[in-house]
C-alpha cells in the first residue's frame, strides 16, 4: 500500500526539530488510513543518530540522499531527489513544513508532477468513506478556514505551519528501515550558487521563546517600546509586535507575529495594546496562556485570553513594571 | 533585459466578510485592490530598471476588471501591460493559475527575470511563484530581500530564512519572489497617471495561448474546497478592571499569580 511521506529538513547534516511536529501529523493520519509513514532526507554527511531519531519518533522508513550538491536547500537539486522518490516510492501524502524550504521545494514539485497542493495548513484528517486527505488552512486573510481535498491527482501535497502542533517524542525500541539512495546525476544542474550564510540572533529567540510580550499599536510611539521591552527582559520573554507596529517601523519584521509573521507557541503570551485582529490570533492562539492588558473591554483578544486587565496600559505597565522589580519575581 | 512582473488584483480583505446564513465569503461592494504584495515586486523592478537598461511588462491573469491593477502598475513606472483573461481561466487553483502564467510569459517571450510578490493576500499561498518557474524550467528564489548586484547575466541578491539571510547568485533567466524589505514601494506620478490612462493593454485568452482544456479552469485544478467555516475561538477570560489605583494594583497582582502559577504548572 502506498505510504504516507513527511520531509524532514536538515542543517549541517542534523535533522531539524521541525521534522517531528511533521511525524505527529504523519503518524496520526498513518493510524487514520492504516499506512506506512516513510520520511525523506537530502543533505550531505547526514548523521546516523539523526536518522535513527526520525524512527524512534514515529517513522517506519527513512530515505536519505546525500550530495555536495544538497547541503545547502537549492529548489533545482532537491526537485529532482523528490521527483525521484516520487517515481520510486509513489507516495500517496507528502507532507513539509510551511517553512521558506517548504513552501518553495513543494510548489516547484507540485507543478512538474501535477499534483495538487495546499499551503500552510493548520489541520489534517483523513476522509473517513474516501481515505483522502482532508486539508484545513486560513484563507482570506484569516478570515475563514477552508477544508480542502485533492480527489485525483497524486501525491496529495501540503505544507504544514510549523508550531501547529506538539513534537512527536521518542519511542524506545522502535523500529524500521534506513536505506540511502544515490541522488540522481541530473542534480549537478544548478542555476544558483550559495554563497554564505548571515544570522540574525533576534530571529531565533522570537519563535522558540517560551514567553512573549507582545506590542500592540496601543503603545502609540517607537519611544514607548521601551517599557514593553522593560517588561519582557523582567520577563525574561522574548519582544514580538502586531502589524501594525510594524509598519509603522517600530520594530522590524523578524518581530511580527501572526498570518503573515511568524507562528509562535510561547507558554505565555503577554499582549500589550493588541486589539487581537484574526490575522493577529492566527499566529497565537495556541499559546499555553494568554494574557491581554487592552483599554477596550470589547477587544477581540479578550475573547481568546486566560487573562484580561481592562484598562490604560500607560498606568498599568508602570505598576507592574514596578512590582517585578521590587522582586516580585516570576520565578 | 525585459523584466516582468506578475501582479493579482485580490479583494480588500480587511473589509471580507462571511455570511452568517450561507456560510459565504460576500464578495459584494468588497473594493479590489493590487495585492499589496506585489508593490515590492514591482519596486524591485523600478529598481532594477534604475540601474540597468530594462524593459518592464505588468502581467495580470483574472477578470476584465484585474486591467485597473495593471494601470496601477503602469501609473507607478512600469512599461508595458498585458492581461491574460478568459472565462474559461476561471475557478484555477494555484496550478492551473501558474500554469496559465508560464504560457502567456512564453508566448510574450524573452524575458530574462520574472518577479512575483510574496503572496497574494486573499489565497495566501504564495505558490505561484515556484510554480511558474517550475512550469517554465527556470530557478527560483523566493523571499528575496536584497538585490545586490546585477552583472553579466548573474544576480547577486539575499534571501530571507528562519534564523538569518542567505546570500545566493542566480544565473539568469530566473524567477524571483520579493518581501517588504526589498523596498518601500513609490507612489504612483502624474505623468504615470495619464500614461496608464491612454495605454492600451492587450489581452491574452484561450484562443491566442491555445491551452489545453483539461489542463485550465477547475478541470486542470487537482485542488477542490469542499469547506468554508468561521475559526471558533474558545477560551474563558478572567476580566479585571484598572479604572483606579486600587483596581490596577488588585489586578497587577493576580495577574503576577496567574503567571506564578502557570510557571508552576508547566514546571
Ligand atoms: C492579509 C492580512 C494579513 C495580516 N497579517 C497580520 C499579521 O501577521 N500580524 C498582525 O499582527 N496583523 C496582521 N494583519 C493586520 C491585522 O488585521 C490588524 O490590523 C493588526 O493585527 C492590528 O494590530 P494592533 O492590535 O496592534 O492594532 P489595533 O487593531 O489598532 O489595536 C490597538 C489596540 O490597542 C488598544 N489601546 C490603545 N491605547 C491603549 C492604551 N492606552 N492602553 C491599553 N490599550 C490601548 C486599543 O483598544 C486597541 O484594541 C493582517 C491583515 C491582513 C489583511
Ligand atoms: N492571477 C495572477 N495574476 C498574476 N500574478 C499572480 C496571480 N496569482 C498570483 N500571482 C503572483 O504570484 C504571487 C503569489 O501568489 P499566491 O501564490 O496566490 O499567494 C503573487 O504575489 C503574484 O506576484
Amino acid at each position: 500500500m502506498k505510504a504516507i511521506w513527511i520531509t524532514a529538513e536538515q542543517e549541517a547534516g542534523e535533522i531539524k526539530p521541525v521534522a517531528y511536529e511533521l511525524l505527529t501529523r504523519g503518524r496520526a493520519l498513518a493510524k487514520k488510513s492504516g499506512r506506512r509513514l516513510g520520511a525523506m532526507v537530502f543533505g550531505e554527511n547526514i548523521s546516523e543518530a539523526g536518522l535513527n531519531e526520525l524512527i524512534a519518533r514515529g517513522a517506519d522508513r527513512v530515505v536519505a540522499m546525500e550530495a555536495p550538491e544538497l547541503k545547502h536547500f537549492s529548489v533545482e537539486p532537491y526537485s529532482v531527489c523528490m521527483l525521484e522518490l516520487i517515481r520510486k516510492y509513489e507516495p500517496e501524502i507528502i507532507l513539509a513544513a510551511a517553512t521558506s524550504t517548504g513552501r518553495t521545494l513543494m510548489p516547484y514539485v507540485a507543478m512538474t508532477c501535477h499534483a495538487g497542493l495546499t499551503a500552510d495548513c493548520t489541520e489534517l484528517d483523513i476522509e473517513a468513506e474516501t481515505g483522502l486527505l482532508l486539508q484545513t488552512r486560513p484563507a482570506i486573510g484569516g478570515n475563514i478556514m477552508a477544508t480542502i481535498k485533492c480527489p485525483e491527482h497524486r501525491p496529495q501535497m501540503a505544507t504544514i505551519r510549523p508550531k501547529s502542533t506538539p513534537e512527536s517524542p521518542q519511542t524506545a525500541g522502535r523500529t524500521g528501515e534506513i536505506i540511502r539512495l544515490e541522488a540522481p546525476a541530473a542534480i549537478k544542474r544548478t542555476r544558483v550558487e550559495y554563497n554564505g550564510f548571515e544570522p540574525d540572533d533576534e530571529e531565533i529567540s522570537l519563535q522558540d521563546a517560551e514567553k512573549i510580550v507582545v506590542v500592540g499599536r496601543g503603545i502609540k510611539t517607537e519611544a514607548n517600546i521601551k517599557s514593553a521591552r522593560e517588561l519582557a527582559d523582567l520577563l525574561g520573554a522574548a519582544l514580538g509586535a502586531t502589524r501594525e507596529v510594524v509598519d509603522r517601523g517600530w520594530l522590524n519584521y523578524s518581530h511580527q507575529i501572526g498570518l503573515s509573521g511568524k507562528t509562535v507557541t510561547p507558554r505565555l503570551y503577554v499582549g500589550i495594546g493588541v486589539s487581537g485582529a484574526i490575522q493577529h490570533l492566527a499566529g497565537m492562539q495556541t499559546a499555553e496562556c494568554i494574557i491581554a492588558i487592552n483599554k477596550d473591554p470589547d477587544a477581540q483578544i479578550f475573547h481568546i485570553a486566560d487573562f484580561g486587565i481592562v484598562g490604560d496600559l500607560f498606568e498599568v505597565l508602570p505598576v507592574l513594571i514596578g512590582k517585578l522589580k521590587r522582586g516580585e519575581k516570576i520565578c | 533585459m525585459r523584466i516582468a512582473v506578475a501582479v493579482k488584483q485580490v479583494p480588500e480583505t480587511k473589509s471580507v466578510k462571511m455570511d452568517p446564513e450561507t456560510r459565504t465569503v460576500v464578495r459584494q461592494g468588497v473594493q479590489a485592490i493590487i495585492n499589496p504584495l506585489d508593490l515590492y515586486a514591482i519596486e524591485a523592478a523600478l529598481r532594477l530598471k534604475e540601474s540597468c537598461d530594462a524593459q518592464i511588462t505588468a502581467l495580470s491573469m483574472g477578470p476584465p476588471q484585474a486591467v485597473n491593477a495593471l494601470k496601477e502598475a503602469v501609473a507607478m513606472g512600469i512599461d508595458q501591460a498585458v492581461l491574460i483573461s478568459d472565462r474559461a481561466f476561471s475557478g484555477s487553483d494555484t496550478w492551473a493559475t501558474s500554469y496559465i502564467l508560464a504560457a502567456a510569459i512564453r508566448k510574450l517571450g524573452g524575458f530574462e527575470l520574472i518577479l512575483c510578490g510574496e503572496r497574494a493576500t486573499d489565497g495566501d499561498t504564495g505558490q505561484v511563484g515556484p510554480e511558474m518557474a517550475a512550469a517554465l524550467g527556470l530557478p527560483v528564489i523566493t523571499y528575496v530581500n536584497h538585490i545586490h548586484e546585477l552583472r553579466a547575466g548573474t544576480l547577486k541578491i539575499s534571501r530571507l530564512v528562519e534564523g538569518g539571510m542567505e546570500k545566493l547568485a542566480l544565473r539568469l533567466p530566473g524567477v524571483i519572489t520579493v518581501v517588504k524589505e526589498i523596498g518601500e514601494p513609490r507612489l504612483p506620478t502624474f505623468r504615470g497617471k495619464l500614461k496608464a490612462k491612454k495605454l492600451d493593454i492587450p489581452v491574452l485568452n484561450l484562443e491566442i495561448l491555445q491551452l489545453d482544456k483539461q489542463l485550465i479552469g477547475l478541470d486542470g485544478s487537482p485542488t477542490r474546497v469542499v469547506k468554508i467555516f468561521r475559526p471558533e475561538i474558545v477560551r474563558r477570560c478572567h476580566l479585571f478592571r484598572a479604572e483606579t489605583e486600587t483596581q490596577t494594583k488588585a489586578a497587577v497582582e493576580a495577574m503576577l499569580a496567574l503567571m506564578n502559577r502557570e510557571e508552576v504548572k508547566s514546571a
